[in-house]
């Protein structure tokens, strides 16, 4: 990687912790819409992956995936407007917080909440590709939670047997909601029982953004050349609730502090640091992000809300 | 009108019916046309689902032969895994292409429920974009196939933001429905008839044939009252008009043929004439599609009745497997003959 990769891998997980701590701050004034979700803890996993596609591959994120919406083109004014439910957001205030966010021309796919229901999704969207013969990945990424339902497993069963060009990243943060994952599946490897469908697999620290774009790079390549698909476990702990009501209490403080020890924005700035970077370069980096989101912020409160007399439209395809 | 094939014991797979001089195809040979013309005139057509390829051809052999003209690239087996290739399909359609799912049974498509209800049907209106996929649903009874293998789950989809449900009840119109589908930019689910499937043969246009969804149809002009039906009842619609006929009623026969979006204008036209509406389905009574046609009419049409509106489905039970009981369960001919007239007297 040159030293610009490197700052901007940077760059992109400083925009979405300072999105993240803005946004909160938000809420907390009683500003914010509905709920919303925190990405502390996943900034690595989503920016790490998405720097590695190609500008016409796809990719599915999921609600803790912010940086990879970001890597594809997606603005933050776009996304702030999207959780205030403005006109100016990309589902028009249709749908919530960092939910559905899709753009088609961007290669984004936005989830919906039932979690492995991108899954199947972003497997037909590498099954096109397949079908046209062209030399394209679909990136999809899904939670620890996901892979305690049926459809994860129908659908790693079928990438395997088409030899689909796709990507699924499970980013297990150990808890679905309140539930730790010791007490959802006796097994508790998830790349280890996704080598049961035939996928390539690979745990990989998920606190380490270039550990995840490594990982990611290969398995992009490897599905691009037409050797099937890949299952990366990224491991990471949710650093805060499950979203923004929830004060998690359950997740024990010893826990939340030794992962605390390897936060991964601040352990990069570090490493780069120590890599020669100027610590007045990553300061301008910072400072960019913060204006960055304060225009964001202030440009969606600004926009205008959906037109009532609209809130039929768009229903179907005409 | 469609004639009935006589041979009752043609509900088996003997006597494969292709295009016959005339014109006259049988309901599946309509479906299998379809799905051929549609491969051949547009390459992002492709279908896929459970045991359709090869020789098999699937569990009714709609799909027998495709495989051999398009390759297996576009005649796709899938394991069983309804959810999962549902979902697959609604990823497919985003990209552009047009796939047709076969449900081997219409009592399947629970196990696809999520991806067709929460993702496909609200993908446009959360502005991911059109998925312009066809999910075959072989549905209905009568056949002595117990619960599993003799539902009619329309209404559930009807209930549902952001899919056309379409049923058609005639060979040309299992043609042309089809072909609609297809074309359509929007998730169609499309319940084909399994009793019509080689019992019911009729008239089916060659080549470019295309029934517009949402469109009612006539299938029977008449005063008495307004039969409201589609899919296998209306063949029993129009046995049980015959013979109020004889009788000095005329019947008219309003063939529904898409469930949604509902062709409201032709339901309340019909009304308005006869002042009289019995409204038939094979799927359950109960919260059925025939309840919000009732609600139709009694909200829009209420000064021209002159009787309340009659409804007559399946009862609120699981299909039954033995005949009396199965007889018992479905709407007939018979028991459309009998409403009709207590409708008639009114």
């Amino acid at each position: 990687m040159t030293r610009a990769e490197k700052l901007d891998l940077y760059y992109w997980m400083r925009l979405t912790r300072t999105f993240d701590e803005r946004m909160l701050a938000h809420w907390k004034q009683g500003r914010g819409v509905g709920g919303t979700f925190s990405q502390r803890g996943h900034e690595a996993i989503a920016v790490g992956a998405a720097s590695v596609l190609a500008p016409n591959d796809v990719v599915s994120p999921m609600h803790r995936d912010l940086g990879a919406y970001l890597v594809r083109g997606m603005t933050v004014r776009e996304v702030f407007s999207n959780l205030l439910g403005r006109e100016t957001g990309p589902t028009q205030g249709r749908d919530a917080n960092l939910h559905g966010m899709s753009s088609l021309d961007r290669g984004l796919i936005g989830y919906i909440s039932h979690l492995p229901h991108s899954l199947p999704v972003a497997l037909g969207v590498a099954m096109s590709f397949r079908y046209r013969g062209e030399p394209r990945v679909a990136l999809a990424f899904t939670g620890d939670g996901a892979t305690n339902a049926g459809l994860y497993h129908e659908v790693l069963n079928m990438a395997g047997v088409y030899c689909a060009p796709l990507v699924i990243i499970v980013e297990n943060n150990q808890y679905a909601y309140s539930t730790p994952c010791h007490q959802a599946s006796k097994v508790q490897s998830i790349s280890g029982h996704a080598k049961g469908y035939g996928l390539r697999t690979t745990t990989v620290d998920g606190n380490d953004v270039e550990a995840v774009r490594d990982v990611a790079l290969e398995a992009v390549q490897r599905a691009r050349a037409g050797d099937g698909p890949s299952l990366i476990e990224a491991e990471t702990l949710r650093m805060l609730g499950h979203a923004v009501h929830d004060g998690a209490e359950y997740v024990p403080r010893e826990l939340l502090a030794s992962w605390e020890a390897r936060d991964p924005v601040v352990n990069y700035r570090r490493k780069l640091e120590s890599g020669g970077a100027k610590a007045n370069d990553l300061d301008a980096i910072d400072r960019r992000c913060r204006d960055e989101i304060e225009d964001a912020v202030a440009f969606a409160e600004a926009s205008a809300w959906p037109d009532p007399s609209t809130v039929t439209r768009g229903v179907y395809a005409v | 009108m469609p004639s009935a094939v006589t041979n009752a014991s043609n509900f088996g797979f003997a006597g494969e019916d292709d295009a016959t001089a005339g014109r006259e195809l049988t309901y599946i040979a309509a479906i299998s046309e379809a799905l051929r013309e549609e491969m051949r005139r547009d390459p992002r057509v492709l279908v896929l689902g459970e045991d359709i390829a090869g020789d098999f051809g699937g569990a009714f052999k709609v799909t027998k032969g495709l495989e051999a003209e398009f390759g297996a690239r576009r005649v796709m087996n899938t394991p069983i895994a309804e959810l999962g290739f549902t979902g697959m399909a609604t990823g497919m359609a985003l990209m552009g292409l047009r796939p047709v799912v076969e449900m081997q049974f219409a009592d399947f498509i629970s196990c696809a429920f999520d991806s067709i209800v929460q993702f496909a049907a609200s993908a446009h209106y959360r502005h991911l974009g059109a998925v312009p996929w066809v999910i075959r649903a072989p549905s209905d009874g009568g056949l002595r196939s117990g619960p599993f293998h003799s539902q009619n789950p329309e209404a559930w989809f009807v209930h549902t933001p952001g899919l056309k449900v379409v049923a058609p009840g005639t060979p040309a119109d299992a043609k042309g429905l089809l072909i609609a589908a297809i074309r359509d930019d929007n998730p169609v689910i499309y319940f084909e008839s399994k009793p019509l499937y080689r019992t019911l043969k009729g008239p089916v246009p060659a080549g470019e044939h295309v029934v517009p969804i949402g469109q009612a149809r006539v299938a029977r002009p008449g005063d008495a009252l307004s039969i409201i039906t589609y899919g296998t009842q209306v063949r029993e619609a129009m046995s049980a008009a015959d013979r109020l006929a004889a009788e000095h009623i005329e019947c008219e026969v309003i063939d529904l043929r898409t469930l949604k979006p509902l062709d409201t204008a032709t339901i309340l036209a019909s009304v308005r004439r006869t002042s009289k509406a019995l409204v038939v389905h094979s799927a359950n009574q109960l919260a059925g599609v025939g309840a919000e046609v009732a609600a139709l009419i009694a909200g829009s049409a209420f000064e021209w009745l002159d009787a309340p509106v009659m409804r007559l489905g399946g009862l609120d039970t699981p299909v039954p497997f033995s005949p009396p009981l199965e007889d018992a369960y479905r709407p007939d001919a018979r028991k459309i003959y009998d409403a009709a007239k207590t409708l008639a007297s009114y």
